[in-house]
């Protein structure tokens, strides 16, 4: 099955989406998809009985700064029942850099999703644990958007160090312990 | 009697304990020793490996791969050279496509033996440790021969490889093949019966076979669980269709399973490395010939004009790709491993994306853990062969 067949059907199944088959160099069918109906086609492709990709291998995306639209987010797909693959894209703007999550569809997909989001700045909406993966939790900005720098030097952060008297942290502990209760 | 007052606990395991493979952090929250909840903490060892190969040529970007997975140099190197090859559009001569099954399958034994010695230490048994560590010892010396480098070779390059394999490589891989089976037997003996070792492995961290796909664990994890999928099989490549090998699977997806498959695995690439070392010639092609992108014989360097204009053109500016995106599977040691390549058609990638096996089975861990004791966590860390060079990249 080539991605035209392949999107014949899923247009069929799924009438409002926009799909748009591409070649591609590593026989893997390919085709776009609009941005609103990620989730619809990612549910129609596990769940169908004659396409199964029931196995999410890559989520990820590129940055095409500076044209526009900016960002590829990339899908590829194994059906383990009949022994097929599949790449799936989705455009996005990049002043509009958002869309819906397929962690409900495959769970694979969380820590992909918060990687996505960690190094492109592209919001998962929906996503259950919204995050950065692999950045420090404080990171200001997207490290592999092509308008990110390659070598920044940042000053050093210093903390400042807590500072509780006797007081409070008693009363701290004891708060916790009586919320622990009530649970 | 006295009400007992009894509080759940949250521990931080990690990141430095010694039984995370690297630098993993969970936190747990234990009532107990039972685990009730665990949430796996990732990235003190990323560096920036795919912004850095945005910045490299084509060829320069192989030793960054290879320091992903530091367990599988040559795999890693070979997934991204074939995803190269595959935009380029280029064929590799029979005899290096035979090399390359070679050294993948050395890389796969390598890598299950460092996983089968650490597991084996973390779950109390010291010796079978330093018994795997004396094998590789052997395998990183054939590294060593091929390269001069033993744990990141970059030998693979795009276009084939970067010189004819030296002399004595065949005597060094066949002594290896003769030693290694007795020595397998001998892990075994310590292993596969031993009673502790089986109270501290069956039945612990448990996945079913539904779990493992919607989770993308697919490599040896998968298939203890009773997944039949091995790319090799699945979608050959570089002639693996022409080899005779078995793909191991069980059924009870626990962490005595994972063990079974992996030994057994080891045996199957034994096998495919005896086939591929006969089909493969002391001396012949190891590159394609095309001028643009395979470097010239350093002989014909220092006496040729021609030679020496290619070769600078090469090491100065690279090759170009031409436009277009390519993700050429492979089976790693951990799993599917391949790298997502996009070119915009110059001599630098525009961007490389290498598809994790350990970030998801990092990401599953938490499933395996919940609702086991605290001493298990050990087992099943080690079970799921996490590298965290690979998780982090």
């Amino acid at each position: 099955m080539d991605a035209a067949e392949l999107v014949a059907s899923l247009q069929q199944a799924i009438p409002d989406a926009t799909f748009e088959p591409v070649a591609t160099v590593d026989l893997q069918p390919t085709f776009y998809v609009s941005r609103d109906h990620v989730v619809a086609v990612a549910k129609v492709l596990r769940d169908s009985a004659d396409l199964k990709f029931a196995f999410l291998a890559e989520l990820t995306a590129t940055d095409y700064w500076p044209s526009e639209p900016r960002f590829e987010v990339v899908y590829v797909m194994v059906s383990l029942a009949y022994k097929r693959r599949l790449r799936m894209k989705v455009r996005v703007h990049g002043s509009d850099a958002h869309l819906a999550t397929v962690c409900n569809v495959w769970p694979a997909a969380n820590w992909l999703e918060r990687e996505v989001w960690d190094l492109f700045g592209i919001v998962f909406d929906g996503h259950p644990d919204p995050r950065r993966l692999l950045m420090p939790e404080d990171w200001e900005g997207f490290p592999l958007r092509k308008d990110s720098p390659v070598q920044i030097r940042r000053p050093p952060h210093i903390a400042e160090p807590l500072q509780v008297t006797a007081e409070e942290f008693r009363i701290s502990v004891e708060r916790d312990r009586l919320s622990r209760e009530q649970m | 009697m006295a009400e007992f007052h009894t509080e759940t606990m949250t521990v931080n395991m990690g990141p430095q304990h010694p039984s995370t493979h690297g630098v993993l952090r969970l936190v747990l929250q234990l009532d107990g020793e039972q685990i009730l909840s665990a949430s796996p903490t990732i990235g003190y060892l990323h560096t920036g490996i795919e912004k850095t190969a945005e910045q490299k040529k084509w060829q320069q970007v192989i030793p960054l791969v290879e320091r992903m997975d530091y367990l599988s140099a040559q795999s890693n190197s070979m997934a991204f050279c074939m995803s190269v090859e595959r935009l380029l559009g280029v064929e590799l001569p029979e005899r290096v496509k035979n090399i390359r099954i070679l050294l993948a399958e050395l890389q796969r034994i390598n890598s299950h033996l460092v996983w089968l010695g650490t597991h084996g230490m973390e779950v109390g048994a010291v010796s079978v440790m330093l018994y795997c560590f004396r094998e590789r010892e052997l395998l990183l010396n054939i590294n060593e021969m091929i390269a001069g480098f033993r744990l990141f070779p970059s030998y693979m390059r795009v276009g084939g490889l970067r010189e004819d394999l030296p002399r004595g490589f065949h005597d060094a891989v066949r002594a290896f093949l003769e030693r290694m089976p007795g020595k397998l037997d001998e892990y075994e003996d310590l292993l596969t019966q031993n009673e502790i070792y089986l109270k501290r492995t069956q039945g612990v961290g448990v996945i079913s076979k539904d779990d493992a796909v919607a989770w993308g664990l697919l490599g040896p994890i998968a298939r203890a669980a009773g997944v039949d999928y091995d790319v090799r099989k699945v979608f050959p490549y570089l002639g693996y269709e022409t080899y005779e090998f078995a793909v191991p699977t069980q059924a009870a997806g626990d962490v005595y399973s994972r063990y079974k498959v992996r030994v057994a695995e080891i045996r199957e690439s034994m096998k495919i490395c005896r086939q591929a070392l006969d089909r493969i010639t002391p001396r012949g092609e190891y590159a394609i010939g095309d001028t643009k992108i395979t470097p010239p014989p350093k002989d014909r360097v220092y006496t040729e004009m021609e030679a020496l204009i290619q070769h600078f053109l090469i090491y100065s500016q690279g090759f170009t790709v031409p436009v277009g995106e390519a993700y050429v599977p492979v089976e790693g040691p951990r799993g599917e491993q391949g790298f997502y390549v996009v070119s915009d058609g110059t001599n630098r990638p525009w961007r490389i994306k290498s598809r994790p096996p350990s970030l998801l089975a990092c990401q599953a861990l938490e499933r395996m853990i919940v609702g086991g004791l605290i001493a298990d966590v050990i087992a099943v860390i080690g079970s799921i062969d996490v590298v965290m060079g690979d998780v982090d990249r």
